[in-house]
């Protein structure tokens, strides 16, 4: 089956005073449709820039610097403003992570609705109330707060009223950046369990940024692990928990505890993210990694497929098909 | 509701202050300079009208200073200003409202028309950041902002009055014609009205560029604006309906505040022009030590300008509904 | 204070003051003022008039206030601008005008910013009834008109001297900057070093001047900078209608007595201009390192430039 999304190559840079950061560095997957991808990672990892710029919501200075976005067949990079704009929302709609700065603070929930709904030329006020009622209702929240302004709703019910404006015209890809941060515990799950409700009734895809394993573990089909812009690991869901692959993957697990099985030390990773301004040379998390071999700070691995799952990491060098076994970990490996 | 209540106590709180700095200002200089004023009024005035102007500059007055300042406050409020000595013996509310309509024209006019075009001009502005449009306006509008009011009123009149002769040298219209409603009449007082007003309007224009441009450059950056264009709404839909309607939020209430430059400027160059305006009677009232005339013409243009921050508050709660919680 | 070792070795001396100027936050404003353009601009339009405040001599050499030339003269090589109906050489006239200018520029800008720091800052962090009550003077003095309150007190005291003006100055000009620095105060008021600041159970005056106003020096440095252009701009509107001392010699009242005189339509334009010109220069020289100050404090106004595709 032809996938709903097809990223190939995708980088983009920051431009600064002292020249570019790479902050998504050459990013390929592929989305099935009805697929629920969870993009993984610590902060300014590049998640949420990658989301941005699949949907080519980019802002200066962070410029589209390579890559192709395949939706529906039709590269996204290519396309001009006009075809763009035809697309968005009708086939692909986004989620941003705090509803009260998404939502315009002027102008009424139902205005904002009937807004998207009139660039895409539907004029016919009825219809336009019919929708919006629906898709509110859809989400759980009464259709009387079409008039409500967005301060006046709490913030679950704000962020609820995002999704269902994402739902308008039932596309087949919404992108979700955070959309449960900024909520507390209770109204996270309650969100989350909603939106799957819903992936299950209407069948749209989504990719979900977020930097809570646990409800990655809980919601997501498969997970893309990002550091420091690149991808580092991507594996269906169940078997990233049971076995993960990349140290970092281990790492990001470790940290967090949970509320069943036996009581375990608590793990962070040591050190911070790294200045994308000025990556080490070699793998990029060869400064904190614990299983740190000599050849990781020559060169930069590659993603290489181990299974069904992709890593970035020497550790598994050895294990790709058709390679010499190698001896000492090392440059022989990465030459093969 | 609590928010009208609370604009209407400012309202009426700086009034009361400007009652009162009428009243104690002549009292404080040294040598009450009130009492040489009053001496002029001797023979020409007397009764209720001379005791009302005693007891608001504290001359001959045998009351103490606080049974003066409530009769003072009782006459002002019922409308007694006084006589004015410029125009003796005309009382000095008809005088008053013999200048208003002149300033209120000249200066509502050209500050609606500045704060439109220094408005549309910002917005613009900040879209295309990349542009010449960009990098050359703000720059020539903060060196045009710092040109005293006056200095470019007499530079008009030099280049398009004197040299030029394009348009007349001063007064609100040719004083040979009386005061009408006649179509020539009026073409006349547009005439005489052009540079005094392109005067304020080039000067204050500048202020209202750079601040909306200010403000739109942050509001663009602000989430909503992102969520506009992702859902694929037009880009002359976002500029205005999600970007400008936010940003001109603050410059509303600061319209109101930038008033009193903009009635600064207009007394300076109704006086470079002759324009008969309130300014301009100040001026006078001044050069004559007609203080009555002097502190009711204080009084009425600060009321205009309460006036118009009173207006801005409303317009501000229309456009910006999280105000009307606080309401 | 150079000893004579040092005197042997001038450049280096000088070269290690100016590494640790560099390194201080004088240095790091200077840089900052130097890698913006505007800001340039404006540091050497106020340099140069500086320059002309501190020593007049050097440039103009004619007694300003002599009236022992033939009035009315254009332009020439004996005189740079002419002179006056008076007979007064115009540009020594104008030169010597920029001290008075500036110091009272100068001068009621400060004062005025001293003024609005306390207000606007004491305001934000007493909070409560005090900041209640100290908002509602800032916002009544705010909407005072400034130039007829100028105009009214200026009457009643007339030639009341340089005190007087700069008094009425400061008096309508610091309401403005009081209302941004509570604003700005009020946001940092509950950043986390201030509290850690508070619970370590520092005085509240120490909190104030040592943790809060470094970090808002850049505002308290364009509201200066404001209150300058105001007093500047002012103050010379007072002059030019004759209520400043008609004796004193500064742009304003080279104004009055030009204007008096009928300049402009009497064929000696130079002598209502010129003084404008200088003005508008002096405020712009300023207004332009104000603007330049926006754009150091929030990065977001600079200018957006281009990266050329490799």
């Amino acid at each position: 089956m032809t996938p709903v999304l097809s990223v190939r190559g995708l980088s983009v840079d920051y431009l600064g005073q002292g020249g570019a950061a790479r902050a998504v560095d050459s990013v390929s997957f592929d989305l099935s449709s009805g697929e629920f991808l969870a993009v993984v990672g610590e902060s300014g990892c590049g998640k949420s820039t990658l989301l941005f710029a699949i949907a080519r919501l980019l802002s200066p200075p962070a410029e589209l610097a390579g890559g192709s976005v395949t939706f529906r067949g039709i590269n996204m990079v290519a396309m001009s403003d006009k075809q763009l704009r035809a697309l968005r929302w009708s086939a692909l709609s986004v989620v941003m992570q705090s509803a009260m700065n998404a939502l315009n603070p002027v102008t009424s929930i139902g205005a904002q609705f009937a807004d998207s709904m009139r660039a895409h030329g539907e004029r016919d006020k009825r219809k336009i109330r019919a929708r919006s009622e629906e898709v509110l209702r859809m989400v759980g929240i009464d259709p009387v707060h079409l008039r409500s302004y967005p301060h006046q709703l709490s913030g679950g019910m704000r962020q609820r009223a995002m999704i269902a404006m994402a739902l308008l015209f039932s596309p087949e890809l919404i992108l979700m950046d955070e959309p449960t941060s900024a909520l507390d515990v209770v109204a996270q799950r309650s969100l989350m369990v909603q939106v799957k409700q819903l992936q299950a009734q209407l069948g749209f895809a989504v990719i979900f940024v977020t930097h809570d394993m646990s409800l990655v573990s809980h919601f997501s089909d498969r997970v893309l692990v990002m550091y420091a812009g690149q991808v580092v690991e991507s594996q269906a869901t169940q078997r990233l928990f049971e076995a993960p692959l990349h140290p970092y993957t281990q790492g990001l697990l470790d940290a967090f505890p949970s509320v069943r099985g036996p009581k375990a030390v608590l793990e962070g990773i040591p050190g911070s993210p790294p200045d994308l301004s000025r990556l080490p040379a070699g793998c990029n998390f060869s400064p904190r990694c614990p299983k740190v071999m000599p050849a990781c700070l020559e060169e930069g691995p590659g993603l290489r497929n181990v299974g069904e799952a992709e890593v970035r990491c020497l550790l598994y060098a050895k294990q790709v098909p058709g390679r010499r076994p190698a001896a000492p970990a090392g440059e022989e490996a990465l030459r093969a | 509701m609590r928010f009208v209540l609370r604009r209407l106590g400012f309202f009426l709180l700086t009034l009361w202050a400007c009652l009162t700095i009428n009243f104690v200002l002549p009292r404080l200089m040294p040598g009450n300079p009130a009492i040489a004023m009053m001496a002029r009024y001797k023979g020409k005035l007397n009764g209720t009208a001379l005791k009302a102007l005693e007891i608001a500059f504290g001359v001959n007055s045998n009351e103490s200073a606080l049974r003066q300042y409530f009769s003072y406050l009782g006459n002002t409020l019922s409308g007694h200003f006084g006589t004015s000595l410029t125009f003796f013996p005309e009382q000095v509310s008809k005088v008053v409202f013999s200048a208003l309509p002149w300033t209120l024209g000249l200066v509502g006019v050209t500050t609606v028309l500045a704060f439109a075009v220094g408005t549309l001009v910002g917005v613009g502005s900040a879209w295309r950041r990349n542009g010449a449009f960009d990098s050359l306006l703000p720059p020539l509008f903060v060196i045009l902002g710092a040109f005293p009011y006056f200095f470019l009123a007499m530079l008009a009149l030099l280049l398009f009055a004197v040299t030029l002769h394009w348009f007349p040298q001063g007064f609100g219209y040719s004083g040979t014609d009386t005061v009408s409603f006649t179509w020539h009449f009026v073409a006349d007082v547009l005439r005489h009205a052009v540079l005094p007003g392109l005067t304020i309007l080039v000067t204050s224009v500048g202020g209202w560029v750079l601040t909306m441009r200010n403000n739109m450059i942050s509001v663009l950056a602000e989430d909503y604006v992102r969520m506009a264009r992702a859902k694929g709404l037009s880009p002359a839909r976002i500029m205005f309906n999600y970007a400008g309607r936010n940003a001109v939020l603050p410059n509303l209430t600061g319209f109101a505040m930038s008033l009193g430059f903009v009635v600064s400027g207009a007394i300076l160059v109704e006086y470079v022009f002759d324009y008969p305006g309130v300014g301009y009677m100040l001026l006078q009232a001044v050069e004559n030590e007609d203080y009555a005339l002097m502190q009711t013409l204080f009084l009425f243009i600060t009321v205009a300008v309460l006036v118009a921050v009173l207006v801005m508050d409303f317009v501000t709660i229309v456009l910006d509904p999280r105000t009307r919680v606080q309401a | 204070m150079a000893t004579a070792a040092a005197e042997q070795r001038p450049v280096p001396f000088a070269g290690e003051l100016w590494q640790r100027a560099k390194g201080g936050t004088l240095g790091r404003l200077l840089k900052a003022v130097m890698s913006n353009r505007k800001a340039t601009a404006g540091l050497v339009i106020l340099l140069a008039f500086s320059f002309l405040a501190l020593f007049p001599g050097v440039v103009a050499h004619d007694n300003p206030n002599a009236e022992v030339y033939p009035p009315s003269l254009g332009p020439s090589a004996a005189h740079l601008l002419g002179t006056t109906a008076y007979g007064q050489d115009l540009f020594a006239q104008l030169v010597y005008s920029t001290r008075q200018s500036m110091f009272i520029a100068v001068v009621a800008g400060g004062l005025a910013t001293v003024l609005s720091v306390a207000v606007g800052v004491s305001a934000a962090y007493l909070g409560g009834l005090a900041d209640d009550v100290l908002s509602l003077v800032t916002d009544v003095f705010l909407v005072l008109p400034a130039f007829p309150l100028v105009v009214v007190i200026a009457a009643y005291s007339k030639n009341g001297g340089d005190s007087i003006l700069i008094a009425v100055l400061v008096v309508t000009g610091w309401s403005y900057g009081a209302r941004q620095l509570r604003v700005q105060a009020l946001s940092l008021r509950n950043r986390d070093f201030l509290v850690a600041a508070r619970l370590r159970g520092e005085r509240s005056w120490r909190v104030i001047f040592s943790e809060l106003l470094p970090t808002m020096t850049s505002l308290i440095v364009a509201i200066f900078l404001g209150t300058t252009i105001y007093s500047v701009i002012t103050a010379a509107g007072l002059q030019f209608v004759g209520l400043g001392n008609p004796e004193t010699l500064s742009w304003g009242t080279m104004l009055y007595w030009a204007q008096n005189n009928e300049a402009l339509q009497a064929g000696s334009p130079l002598w209502a201009i010129m003084p404008g010109v200088c003005i508008a220069l002096l405020g712009a020289g300023f207004a332009l390192l104000q603007y330049a100050f926006d754009e150091v404090s929030n990065p977001a106004l600079r200018p957006v430039r281009r990266r050329r595709r490799r």
